[in-house]
């Protein structure tokens, strides 16, 4: 198939301007300023000429030598910290703000949602924001009278037609924002960030309708914080970083590769010099970090996902009868989530230990919601306390949304998620 | 509706030229509709008046002025009724200065969609031009009331009155499109134009009538475009043929395709940078 989108060495500079038109310049320099940009139009003046002008001013590439392509029906999903381009490269797909260098061919026509209720004017009603906002996101007047029914039943809002838009509520404006939007039938749809709004079923509600509009064969590019929502959406993923692409693939693999790359040096937190513990110190725990499914360390956590929670020991005996090692997690207020015992779910100890080893901890789905979370560990050798490091704020990890029961619904009004099933049955009279 | 992809191709890159944006205009039309729409369904929301508003203005301004130049100066108004003569010269420059001052600020009143949405920006200011064609056409059965009590009736030249709102038109459109680009980095602009269009105001010959500028300056006076068009008005509407100035009107109609052609070039050389800047 053909390329849909084709992008090559794509690049774009800001220029950061210090001060108004008379800062710390004479009047007359600034007048020859002026008028020397008056002629030269408002244009980014070409880094050569930049010298003549005597205005302080700095200048940063937003993206830099961005290559890809795209082919119809693919649904990109772009991640990467804040201020690693992604924006921008929407901007620059939908034509709002135009490339320094490089240029991209695209084919078919293109919608872009950057912002929920762009253009939606408070003194219009419903009905009358409806025809504007399709307008303003490139629908004809045929297309939204076809589609008025639909997008009225989507959001919601039957009864609040003809009530101006500034009477309505937060919930009730972003809903018909979006539905609006989430009719659009272009050919390319590009969204930026726009589905963290409303509540939880809303949520669900825009997330499945662009799941049909994937499938519909269309062409998506979005940008999300939700590692949920773009693993479940996207079918390849491009991860920015600094204005460049860092890596490209399967958004599965280019997640974990982006979770990981947050300040990848250490991994394994080293804790053997730490003097706030208690205990005799036969067995004691010098080292903890978490590992995925393939065993690779990594900072940030996504809840529902296989982790290893592994804590490297020190061991001053070689025999040990039990061994009852503990950690509890609590969450930043302090209030205890759970607690993993190797009394209680059990632990087979070898005949003798060696002096270094580590203890794994398997736990196959974590059931943490988004945040930050701290947690304490006690290892207890043979009845005697050995090592203790108290939970307060002793060690924490971060994470991150993911799709726990794999209905891209996500959880977050509690720390804790418990597996569990539904089930309704009737019952006959 | 699927259309073909083929039917789409979009070329974006730092070396497309900037006119390229021209041939889009079409296929936004809607946009430009709704646009007009969404300022005549907005002005006068949440008023007591209403639309009276775009009687009242030119009605108060003809009665103090009737009374300041007309009164008190004493000034000629030919065969007309003072108040006709102020009021055949307000339309068409309260026309002017809405066009002037809604086109010079649009851009940065529709801010969030410059940032947010493409469109031709042209849309913009041109989409301003409709709600100040509506005002006009309040205005002007006001003054065809005023003509019916006064007695005052035109002749067959009155067709030749959208030529002059044309003029009217294409200096105050070529205007506020180089104000809009402008507006968007410098907001000063948006602090000079009500000085501006206040000495405008006195260079026009809107309170008085242009037979009392001496005929040595009457050359450099036309250099204001405003004077051809507001001659022009009274003469079509009511028969003043000795205000009519030729070389005055060429040189309106000259510098009013001039201005026009140089301010939407301006316009669309700056129009990729309004993003990033507004």
């Amino acid at each position: 198939m053909s390329n849909i989108i084709d992008a090559s060495n794509l690049g774009k500079q800001y220029q950061l301007h210090h001060g108004g038109l008379f800062a710390n310049a004479s009047l007359k320099e600034s007048f020859t300023a002026f008028a020397g940009r008056l002629r030269g139009a408002l244009h980014s003046v070409p880094l050569e000429q930049k010298k003549i002008v005597p205005q302080k001013s700095e200048s940063f590439w937003a993206l830099k030598d961005l290559s890809f392509k795209v082919v119809q029906g693919e649904r990109i999903g772009l991640i990467g910290s804040n201020g690693a381009g992604k924006s921008t490269l929407l901007k620059i797909l939908s034509r709002i703000t135009w490339p320094t260098t490089g240029q991209v061919k695209i084919k078919g026509r293109v919608s872009s949602l950057l912002e929920v209720g762009t253009g939606f004017h408070p003194e219009l009603t419903g009905r009358e924001n409806i025809y504007l906002n399709g307008a303003i996101l490139g629908m004809t007047r045929a297309e939204i009278r076809r589609k008025f029914d639909e997008i009225v039943w989507f959001a919601d809002v039957e009864k609040f037609l003809d009530t101006p838009a500034k009477r309505y509520s937060s919930g009730m404006y972003l809903r018909l924002a979006f539905a609006v939007a989430a009719h659009l039938e272009p050919d390319i749809l590009l969204v930026d960030e726009v589905l963290a709004v409303g509540d939880a079923s809303f949520q669900k509600k825009c997330l499945g309708k662009m799941k049909d509009v994937g499938k519909e064969g269309r062409t998506i590019i979005m940008v999300s914080h939700s590692m949920a929502a773009i693993e479940n959406l996207c079918t390849r993923v491009l991860v920015l970083d600094k204005g460049q692409k860092m890596m490209e693939g399967y958004p599965a693999r280019m997640i974990q590769g982006y979770l990981n790359s947050f300040d990848g040096k250490d991994k394994a937190l080293f804790i053997e010099q730490w003097e706030d513990r208690r205990g005799a110190g036969s067995i004691r725990i010098h080292s903890f970090c978490v590992l995925d499914h393939e065993h690779q360390p990594v900072n940030i956590l996504v809840s529902g996902r296989e982790y290893i929670f592994r804590f490297g020991y020190k061991a001053r005996i070689d025999k040990a009868k039990s061994i009852d090692f503990s950690f509890t997690v609590s969450d930043m207020a302090g209030r205890v989530l759970f607690r993993n015992r190797t009394l209680e779910s059990g632990l087979d100890l070898p005949g003798t230990l060696c002096p270094k080893g580590y203890l794994d901890c398997r736990i196959p789905r974590l059931g943490l919601t988004r945040g930050r979370y701290t947690f304490g560990f006690t290892m207890i050798v043979d009845g005697v306390e050995s090592d203790h490091l108290p939970g307060e704020q002793a060690l924490c990890f971060d994470v991150m949304d993911g799709d726990f029961f794999g209905t891209s619904q996500l959880s977050d009004l509690a720390p804790v998620i418990v597996d569990h099933k539904w089930t309704i049955k009737g019952l006959k009279r | 509706m699927k259309t073909n992809t083929n039917d789409f191709e979009i070329i974006i890159g730092s070396d497309v030229p900037a006119g390229s944006v021209l041939k889009d205009v079409w296929q936004y039309r809607h946009l430009f509709y709704f646009l007009a729409w969404r300022d005549i369904l907005v002005r006068y929301k949440q008023t007591l008046a209403g639309v009276a508003w775009s009687v009242i203005k030119p009605l108060s301004t003809m009665v103090v002025f009737t009374f300041v130049f007309g009164r008190l100066a004493d000034l000629p108004s030919g065969q007309v009724p003072y108040g006709v003569m102020v009021l055949a010269a307000l339309l068409p420059w309260q026309f002017f200065t809405h066009i002037l001052s809604s086109t010079g600020n649009s851009l940065v009143s529709n801010a969030s969609l410059v940032s947010k949405v493409y469109f031709p920006r042209v849309i913009i200011p041109v989409a301003a031009v409709v709600v100040a064609l509506l005002d006009f056409f309040i205005a002007f059965a006001l003054l065809v009331g005023m003509m019916l009590v006064y007695g005052v009736w035109p002749g067959m030249t009155v067709l030749l009155l959208p030529g002059f709102m044309g003029i009217a038109i294409l200096f105050s459109l070529g205007t506020g499109l180089f104000v809009a680009a402008l507006n968007v980095k410098y907001r000063d602009f948006m602090q000079l134009m009500p000085f501006v269009l206040q000495f405008g105001l006195y260079l026009s010959p809107v309170g008085y009538s242009s037979s009392i500028v001496p005929e040595g300056w009457r050359f450099i006076y036309s250099l204001n475009p405003m004077v051809g068009v507001i001659d022009g008005f009274r003469w079509v509407l009511l028969g003043e043929t000795a205000l009519v100035y030729w070389p005055g009107v060429f040189i309106s109609v000259v510098l009013s395709v001039v201005i026009f052609i140089w301010g939407l070039k301006f316009f669309i050389r700056n129009e990729r940078d309004f993003a990033d800047i507004i």
